[in-house]
């Protein structure tokens, strides 16, 4: 494991409006710019698009197939741009730094989601125990 | 309707308890297309190690919302923010993982609106909370940082 290793890319998606009720249900995330199109219209938004946070499980997913989950340390995103309905995402990440931190060695990677209009979704860091 | 810095930075919210539950973290994996059943199969998550079903990384974010803090909820209109859904959106998240949560912890979970700041000359405000979650020995599990923006005009 060495700086500039990429994770495999995962894909997810297409968005449907199913996969956005079955995740507000099930992640207790209510707001309906998200599941009622009327809603997000009067929000003026195009129409309903996808829970930040639906991406963000799907990077851990990629995260985890990279090294096991009880090895993230710490991670965080910025959300800098909204995921629309029928969007794939891709999830992507690259180890930026090898370092040591209370004597075990940790990898922190640069980390992402993009749609496949290639516009950037998720933009943030990750720390991984490599030890 | 702008929210007011002064009223609510420095609030804490009453300590919720919450159950980590089977039922959603199967739920939650299903929705989120999991492929590993460690996260669906209790069998497949004792076979792997796991006392029971480990939650995902993000999960604490859904365990807060299933528990909205009766004193400083961020859409709480009387006793919070009251932000309106129309003008919310996600602006971060960030985790730390102390130790790993599993179905059936029994977790407790305090929310902090530790800023609130503007962007772009008062268009956006960005509100930060920050929840800590910690078992019933006081163990500090997770960590985790939310800021909303919330869009004016």
């Amino acid at each position: 494991m060495v700086e500039g290793d990429l994770l495999p890319e995962l894909v997810r998606g297409p968005i449907t409006r199913h996969t956005l009720a079955l995740f507000a249900g099930a992640s207790h995330d209510h707001v309906p710019l998200h599941t009622d199109s009327d809603f997000a219209k009067a929000a003026g938004m195009e129409d309903v698009f996808a829970h930040g946070m639906l991406s963000m499980a799907y990077l851990a997913q990629a995260l985890r197939h990279w090294a096991p989950a009880e090895r993230l340390r710490s991670w965080s995103v910025r959300f800098t741009a909204i995921t629309p309905l029928h969007a794939t995402v891709h999830c992507r990440g690259e180890v930026t730094e090898i370092f040591e931190c209370d004597g075990a060695r940790r990898a922190r990677l640069k980390i992402g989601a993009w749609t496949d209009q290639d516009i950037q979704t998720l933009d943030g860091t990750a720390v991984i125990a490599l030890d | 309707m702008r929210i007011d810095r002064d009223a609510h930075v420095g609030v804490v919210s009453e300590p919720r308890t919450v159950t980590v539950e089977a039922g959603f973290l199967t739920f939650f994996a299903k929705a989120t297309g999991e492929t590993d059943p460690v996260y669906f199969d209790e069998d497949a998550a004792r076979a792997a190690g796991h006392p029971a079903i480990p939650a995902p990384p993000t999960y604490l974010f859904s365990l807060a919302l299933s528990a909205p803090a009766k004193r400083g909820g961020l859409f709480d209109p009387e006793n919070g923010l009251g932000v309106d859904m129309m003008r919310v959106l996600h602006g971060e998240q960030s985790f730390t993982h102390h130790a790993p949560i599993h179905a059936g912890d029994v977790l407790t979970l305090t929310t902090t609106t530790s800023d609130i700041y503007d962007k772009k000359g008062g268009a956006l405000q960005f509100v930060v909370q920050e929840t800590r979650a910690e078992d019933r020995a006081g163990a500090l599990r997770a960590e985790m940082r939310m800021v909303a923006v919330v869009r004016h005009g």
